[in-house]
């Protein structure tokens, strides 16, 4: 067993775990946060999609080892004060989902691609997710989504 | 009608969902729960001569291991929905198999341990003795002489031979007609691929002698009649079956697989422990089922003027190594019988032969048969076009149904006795002609070709049969399902004037919580917010048949305006009372219940349900509370349809296919929240792009799915899609008075052929008329470079 110190959505854990152990598994078994979600173990799909060091990453293809000292932001820690994140709003509004399932990885990659590009064009935004599956809405809603964040966001709130 | 039906409002269920506090199944933890790892057969067709567990048992963290020879009181699972009419030779899994396996994926041992990653090192310490067996994957070549034979009571791997419509007839139309052009073609496998694999987590108790098996399914209640009344031979008050949040399912999450009878069967060896199995993605893809896979001929009858006589179609459909629930009835009942389309073809014959190979199981993905039947009719369409040198929009014209001629019922009773119910199909076209300014296309068509350019034009007019089903038309007698097809629906008033609506259907993404919500609102005149929709627990909820086969709202939704207009009769006598006036000169409007011409003085709905509940003045004769429960068996399917449009441009060095534009113009009937209709389009259009342009899923020789993870099958990203365009008409169903005719599969059902035909379209100065999906870069650069001209 390693022993590691991570902070998720601002709080600081230190637990053992098995140095095998996906950093998704931790997440969600030991810190029980399990809004995170698993669609495959290829990379591919994008659901376990989270933000390490403000850095979107899929939590399925790390250990949870080589998360030690560092800070990460799950979909549970992305409203603050009950404030959903324009993001979050974007989905809601536009229709942005159906299951679900991908939507928290979809979300986490959305507001990576808006902090590194503001003001993203449609074919900027389809790029930006090309890491994220998505079998319900044919990805228009979501597109609609992250422009409506984008407008958000440029506009100050 | 009310003021909620209509409205695109936001839906009620997402808040839970963009915040990570959804509860999917595997986000449920229990108490001393354990977790189990199938093992699965890596060879597609073998005998099990036998299994040593012995040192997997012996490893630390493991709780048991168990093979199939440990569940033989278990009795094979269930094939709910046989062709109808026709002896079916049934071949269905077992929880584990015992002594053969007649596909990759197959489960034989589970090992059940304290954590995953237990069980998963475990699986690699049972040793199997397995007898390699030939293999035969393609549905036409399994029935050939020679071919390797699945099972002793199914001689050339015939599961079924099937037909419907008029063989003489249509022969005798292929024979007097001006043109006869004669296809074939694959309608190839694909794997539906919910982001959300299965799982199940069983749980039995000693003590009560029952079980509850949390599943990721799309029919609770099925499942639980399927498990208890058919492999484990208990009555259904023994298990209680709930669906948590669920991730999708397009159909792969209608079936009892053997997992969920594993689950509970485990449970109970080890005194109770909940056992939990998730799926990950590689098993999802080899041992859950996957859809279409249809190996066709066909020919086509038709006069110089484009009007078709007759369509003769011949089928064999792929149907795995052992059937899945309803996988008889997919290419019989939901495929041949559609294969009208949109046309007033007046002699249709189709022969299925439903086949066994060493391939995963094969059943319902979204549009289930109605996909398959809509792209041949559609190709069928622009073949005769490109033959007769005419434009494909009005050889769909001259051929249409007229809006008088309903309700129609299709030629040579292909239909069993059903009518379409009503349709405006060239309306449809109409309108989108007009959208894409179809004139200026074709002359932007010509220029790109001179500029030598490829652009494509492709249509799709459709028809399906939706909102399943009359339950005597197809049930045993009729179509083989073996129960009926109805829906439930409880409504119920709560003394504070809130609603609660439970349903036997089950939403995996449709937006259940929110349409639902807003049939009971409207009709009762309250705020959608005051409404609460329960559903997908089998304690609590009346018995439904679930979710498929865009059947939720133009069936279950159906029954829950019927439960309203009962509660609203209840509330019209007890508001009459409160009035002090007569029951018949009251009425119910805008929900208040209110003396006709006296809306004044008027109680609402809230203050009968308050008068009902606490029950201290009722009229005489009359329960207290005001609560109604409906089972609606409808007495029709209901028969959506449209013309979409996708634009294309190849190129013509790389064989890439870039879809420009697509337009979906859809007739649902009656629209609950547009907003959902609209979702549900974009979805199941790009699940059809997906299909035409890169899905398939590919088995080898030796039976191995080489497509077998998402590295290796082609789901669709966001960059390979345009916005896709969306318009209506609506042409309400007269089949249920809400007008409704269903959104779920329309998108998947029009649009694999709307960009088949466009590529055609394209490649057609090369003298292409047909190409079988998926029109990968490589199958269009291979067909311009082996044309004629393709060397230009």
């Amino acid at each position: 067993m390693a022993e590691i110190t991570v902070t998720v959505n601002g709080k600081s854990y230190t637990r053992d775990v098995e140095p095998r152990m996906l950093l998704v598994h931790f997440i969600r078994d030991v810190l029980g946060l399990t809004g995170t979600n698993i669609g495959c173990e290829t990379s591919v799909c994008g659901a376990c999609t989270i933000l390490m060091d403000g850095q979107a990453i899929k939590s399925c293809t790390q250990l949870a080892v080589q998360a030690d000292g560092s800070s990460l932001t799950t979909i549970e820690g992305l409203a603050s004060n009950g404030d959903l994140h324009p993001v979050q709003e974007g989905f809601w509004e536009k229709h942005g989902l159906q299951c679900g399932y991908c939507t928290p990885g979809m979300i986490m990659a959305s507001v990576d691609l808006l902090q590194s590009n503001a003001n993203p064009t449609e074919d900027e935004i389809r790029h930006g997710l090309e890491g994220n599956l998505c079998r319900c809405t044919g990805y228009h809603n979501i597109v609609k989504a992250v422009q409506y964040a984008a407008e958000k966001m440029q506009g100050g709130n | 009608m009310g003021k909620a039906i209509g409205q695109a409002i936001k839906r009620k269920e997402d808040p839970r969902l963009i915040t990570g506090q959804a509860k999917y199944l595997d986000d449920i933890q229990l108490p001393g729960m354990v977790h189990a790892a199938v093992l699965r057969s890596p060879y597609a067709h073998a005998k099990i001569n036998s299994i040593d567990t012995s040192e997997a048992e012996s490893l630390p963290g493991v709780v048991g291991v168990f093979t199939g020879k440990d569940f033989a009181d278990l009795n094979p699972l269930p094939c709910a929905w046989q062709a109808g009419g026709v002896n079916n030779n049934a071949n269905t899994p077992r929880t584990l198999e015992i002594d053969k396996v007649t596909f990759t994926g197959a489960g034989v041992a589970v090992v059940v341990a304290e954590s995953r990653y237990i069980a998963e090192d475990a699986l690699a310490l049972i040793h199997v003795d397995y007898e390699v067996l030939p293999v035969v994957v393609d549905a036409k070549k399994a029935t050939e002489p020679g071919a390797p034979q699945l099972h002793e009571n199914a001689p050339n791997n015939i599961c079924m031979e099937w037909s419907c419509g008029d063989e003489a007839a249509t022969d005798q139309a292929l024979a007097d007609a001006d043109v006869v052009i004669k296809q074939s073609l694959r309608n190839q496998r694909l794997i539906p691929t919910p982001m959300e694999p299965r799982g199940a987590i069983g749980v039995f108790s000693p003590v009560a002698e029952d079980y509850t098996v949390y599943m990721t399914s799309q029919a609770p209640h099925v499942m639980r009649l399927l498990m208890t009344a058919f492999v484990f031979g208990i009555p259904e008050n023994k298990l209680r079956c709930i669906s948590p949040q669920v991730g999708g399912g397009f159909g792969a999450k209608i079936f009892l697989y053997p997992e969920y009878c594993m689950v509970a069967a485990v449970s109970k060896k080890l005194g109770g422990l909940p056992v939990k199995w998730m799926e990950t993605r590689r098993e999802n893809y080899i041992a859950t089922t996957h859809g279409r896979d249809h190996v066709t001929e066909f020919e086509v009858a038709a006069k110089n003027d484009g009007t078709i006589t007759g369509l003769k179609v011949e089928t064999y459909a792929n149907l795995g190594g052992t059937l899945s629930t309803i996988a008889g009835g997919i290419p019989t009942t939901l495929y041949g019988r559609l294969l009208s389309g949109v046309y007033k073809f007046p002699n249709i014959y189709c022969k299925v032969y439903g086949t066994y190979t060493n391939t995963g199981m094969v059943d319902a993905y979204r549009g289930a048969g109605r996909p398959e039947a809509s792209y041949l009719v559609e190709r069928a369409i622009d073949l005769v076009a490109q033959k007769l040198n005419m434009d494909p929009a009005e050889v769909r014209r001259v051929n249409y149904i007229p809006p008088e001629a309903f309700p129609y019922a299709p030629a040579s009773n292909i239909l069993n006795g059903l009518k379409y119910d009503s349709g405006e199909y060239e309306g449809a076209l109409n309108k989108a002609l007009e959208l894409v300014d179809y004139k200026n296309l074709r002359q932007e068509q010509a220029a790109a070709r001179e500029a030598g350019r490829l652009m494509g034009i492709g249509f799709s007019s459709y028809v399906e049969i939706c909102g399943v089903a009359p339950s005597a038309w197809i049930g045993l007698n009729g179509e083989g399902w073996g129960a009926g097809l109805w829906e439930s629906a409880n409504v119920r008033v709560h003394l504070t004037g809130q609603v609660v609506v439970t349903t036997g259907s089950q939403s995996h993404g449709q937006g259940h919580e929110t349409t639902m919500a807003q049939i009971a609102a409207d009709l009762l005149g309250m705020d959608v917010a005051d409404v609460r929709v329960e559903h997908s627990d089998t304690l609590g909820t009346p018995f439904g048949y679930g979710t498929y086969g865009s059947r939720s709202a133009a069936v279950g939704g159906v029954a829950i305006h019927n439960s309203v207009q009962k509660i609203i009769e209840k509330a019209k006598k007890i508001g009459a009372h409160m009035l002090e006036a007569a029951p018949e000169d009251v009425t119910f409007e805008d929900g208040k219940v209110f003396v006709k011409g006296s809306p004044d003085k008027a109680k609402t709905i809230q203050e009968v349900a308050l008068a009902a509940a606490v029950a201290y003045d009722l009229p005489e004769g009359t329960e207290p509370f005001l609560d109604d429960t409906t089972y609606y068996d409808p007495p029709n399917c209901t028969y959506p349809f449209g013309t979409h449009v996708c634009i294309v441009e190849v190129d013509k060095d790389t064989g890439h296919v870039a879809i420009k534009r697509y337009l979906a113009v859809d007739d649902v009937g009656k629209k609950i929240n547009p907003l959902i209709v609209d979702g549900q389009i974009h979805g199941g259009v790009v699940q059809g792009l997906a299909q035409g342009l890169w899905e398939g899923a590919v088995y080898d020789d030796n039976g191995q799915l080489v497509s077998g993870s998402l590295m290796d099958y082609a789901l669709p990203k966001a960059h390979f899609l345009p916005m896709i365009e969306t318009d209506s008409t609506e042409t309400p169903s007269p089949v249920n008075p809400l007008g409704i005719k269903g959104a779920g599969e329309a998108g998947t059902i029009a649009s694999a052929q709307a960009v088949v035909n466009a590529v055609v379209d394209a490649l057609a100065p090369y003298g292409i008329t047909h190409l079988d999906m998926p029109l990968t870069s490589q199958k269009v650069w291979e067909a311009i470079h082996s044309s004629g001209n393709g060397r230009e």
